[in-house]
């Protein structure tokens, strides 16, 4: 793997949220206890799974569409350079302008300065997950600006101090009681009399937030899309306030990761189909809003695009890994693991938890980092027939894993496993050390003598007997029965 | 048909009745099963847990071990899974396009017991008795790795004597995933305990699988309930008879 001019970095330390304090399994464990967000998350994901797996049947040609995204974003991503050169142009021939930032930091400080220059103390934004990937909210907080969020769930997340749980339904984690809860608590002039019906919470939250898009100087967004040949960029939502935060403010600062340019409208098309349908469950979704730079008298008259890399650079110098930057956000993959369905986002410790949060965040920052993140999949396979963009997610894990462990090969003092996997290989590579530990390993029939099975075994293999009973050994292998029947033919 | 039998680590040291039914079913549909003694383990263990470096020389020797025959048959989706889908992989990470290409070769005559005897050799009525109450579980690398679909289902359901009842929400994961069973213990057994649920909400007397891994899992769980419900191989079951 090369390197130049200093580049590629990896996402720096300190900021956003892309590391959790936490590894996985011990953060999980707290989750698997929670017996309210187990109930949540499972009836949430089974609702969506079911609706996706209905409107993705309707498709004859879904499989094509798939492979039709999974080979535009392979192209894409071989030009990378050559396209965002061409977005740059195209955004600033239409009046708007363009900034690089390598990096969190660079693209809080770019983004704080400009609501600075505007003389706001206070924004509107759009649901993003780059700018929940940088911690934007609280750079500009620091910077004494308030940043609003106006998505329903983004907003729940907010008022409830919370963290994002899922990459498009942010409070999956939450049912209507608790929602109920945290908007008598937090929203300012809130109904008392509120219930937890979902008309009337709407209802508060539309009310609470329309005087904000009334007021609003500044706004933020992320973008699903960047359409190179024009300079077009691209939100793709369901409520609403998307399109009033594009339209209403003054000035609009767009923070987009480099990998979602796109080179034609015509590439979009395949991608529009396969969206909606991957992340809600929908034939279409209600808002798509499309601006290109500035147009005179209508909508925001001024308009700068931040193009952020915190790592993506460097995924795409791994052949293998820089699949994970085919990414369109639909979540599908979250709504059909078994992991995240019972562990919950937030044991990821990152904003893209489930399969694709295991193998895009520990890339962003470098897989040291996020070393757990990796381990957290049992490679069961749902997430990639589920990908409308056919990411092989069980490929990439078993290939940061092994990333993982040649990273740490260096280390004077071997980890037990790391010295337990080379003595297994060493035993394995030889039929004949191969049977001699088959015959040792019959000492365990002692252990089950009594009981006919094993419910207590050292460690590490105490976490399998912790729940399961471990089988006996028997007292005659299969080839030692082999040799004893059919002795001599092979 | 001679048919090389790779009867896998895991069945050879632990469950050695699935190699033996293995034998017996094949011999019965007049084949000729060949057992190369020198065959130890494909490496997923050591592949899915990263150690690929380590995984290296068990590929090269399975590729050797198995090269000389015609068709290689395993009772086992997961292994199956392995040599199609990572020994080429492993080679080729280790810069040894020559035994990647061999190992692209052995695994293109390797199968699941099940495609075996539906795709190769024609059969979906084996003979079969099995007097007893089953259900199914279809195997997360079977069914997503090697495509088997129904394979195994039709093979089941021709087996005289038996009933085979629905596994709701079948198609997901017991929680095994090898390493992952020792490494996410808690959420591992959070999946268990719903596999558990769904199995014993058939009424089911066994569980069957083609897969002694994810047997030994979910079998674990269910003997650790003292649930009275066992777990019996495909294999196993396709041998059996009056």
């Amino acid at each position: 793997m090369t390197t130049h001019l200093g580049m590629p970095v990896v996402a720096p330390r300190g900021v956003g949220h892309l590391r959790g304090d936490r590894s996985f399994p011990a953060a999980a464990k707290d989750a698997l206890a929670d017996t309210q967000l187990r109930r949540n998350l499972g009836h949430a994901t089974t609702v969506i799974r079911n609706k996706r797996a209905a409107v993705v049947a309707e498709l004859d040609d879904w499989e094509a569409l798939r492979r039709a995204g999974e080979a535009i974003k392979t192209a894409t991503m071989a030009r990378l350079d050559e396209h965002l050169q061409r977005l740059e142009e195209q955004v600033i021939a239409r009046g708007g302008v363009v900034h690089w930032a390598r990096d969190a930091n660079e693209a809080n400080r770019i983004v704080t300065d400009l609501v600075r220059a505007t003389g706001q103390t206070e924004v509107v934004k759009v649901k993003s997950m780059a700018t929940q990937e940088i911690g934007l909210n609280e750079a500009l907080e620091a910077a004494g600006i308030e940043a609003k969020e106006t998505d329903l769930a983004e907003l729940i997340v907010q008022l409830g101090g919370d963290l994002p749980s899922h990459i498009l339904v942010p409070a999956i984690h939450r049912n209507r009681a608790e929602i109920r809860e945290i908007f008598l608590r937090e929203m300012p002039g809130v109904d008392p009399e509120l219930t937890a019906e979902p008309r009337r919470l709407a209802m508060a939250a539309r009310t609470h937030l329309r005087e904000r898009f009334l007021r609003a100087k500044v706004g933020i967004s992320g973008a699903n899309f960047g359409i190179a040949e024009t300079g077009t960029l691209l939100v793709v939502e369901s409520e609403g306030n998307g399109r009033m935060c594009l339209t209403l403010p003054e000035t609009l600062i767009t923070v987009m990761g480099i990998e979602k340019v796109l080179p034609t409208w015509s590439d979009l098309e395949v991608f529009l189909q396969l969206l909606p349908r991957s992340s809600t469950g929908e034939r279409m979704n209600p808002y798509t809003s499309a601006w290109t730079g500035v147009t005179p008298g209508d909508g925001p008259q001024a308009f700068h695009l931040v193009l952020l890399d915190n790592g993506r650079t460097a995924a795409l110098t791994d052949p293998v890994g820089r699949s994970a930057l085919h990414c369109i956000r639909c979540s599908a993959c979250l709504n059909v693991c078994p992991v995240y369905e019972r562990a919950g986002g937030h044991a990821y410790g990152s904003v893209y938890p489930g399969p694709i949060g295991a193998v895009l965040s520990p890339q962003l920052t470098g897989v040291e980092d996020n070393a757990s993140l990796p381990y957290a999949s049992s490679l069961c396979g749902a997430c990639f027939d589920a990908c409308p963009v056919r990411i092989d997610i069980p490929s990439l894990l078993v290939q940061l894993r092994a990333a993982h462990v040649d990273a740490n090969r260096g280390r004077r003092v071997p980890t037990p496993e790391a010295l337990g996997m080379a003595a297994a290989a060493w035993v394995m590579a030889d039929p004949r050390r191969f049977a001699n530990a088959e015959k040792a390993t019959r000492a365990g029939r002692l252990l089950g003598r009594a009981a006919g099975r094993i419910t207590t075994l050292p460690p590490p293999l105490s976490r399998w007997t912790a729940s399961r009973d471990a089988p006996r050994p028997p007292a005659e292998t299969f080839r030692e029965w082999w040799a004893r029947e059919r002795g001599g033919r092979s | 048909m001679k048919i090389a039998l790779m009867v896998t680590c895991l069945a050879d040291a632990l469950f050695p009745d699935v190699g033996r039914a293995t034998v017996r079913l094949l011999e019965r549909l007049g084949h000729d099963v060949a057992f190369p003694e020198a065959q130890t383990c494909c490496g997923q263990m050591h592949v899915n847990t990263g150690y690929q470096q380590e995984a290296l020389p068990l590929v090269r020797h399975h590729v050797e071990v198995f090269e000389p025959y015609d068709v290689v048959v395993a009772p086992s989706g997961s292994c199956v899974g392995s040599v199609r889908h990572q020994h080429a992989m492993v080679a080729r990470r280790a810069g040894d396009e020559a035994l990647a290409e061999r190992a692209e070769a052995v695994a293109a005559k390797t199968y699941e017991l099940s495609e075996l005897l539906v795709d190769v050799l024609g059969v979906e009525d084996v003979g079969a008795y099995y007097p007893h109450r089953v259900t199914y579980h279809p195997t997360c690398h079977s069914l997503r790795m090697l495509r088997v679909g129904d394979k195994p289902l039709r093979l089941l359901r021709r087996v005289r004597g038996m009933t085979l009842v629905e596994l709701p929400a079948a198609d997901q994961c017991c929680g095994f995933g090898g390493t992952f069973a020792i490494k996410n213990p808690d959420t591992s057994t959070a999946m268990l305990a719903d596999k558990m649920r769904h199995v014993l909400s058939t009424g089911a007397e066994a569980l069957t699988a083609g897969d002694a891994s994810c047997l030994m899992h979910i079998g674990g769980g269910l003997s650790r309930l003292r649930s009275g419900t066992r777990t019996v191989h495909l294999a196993e079951i396709l041998a059996g008879t009056s």
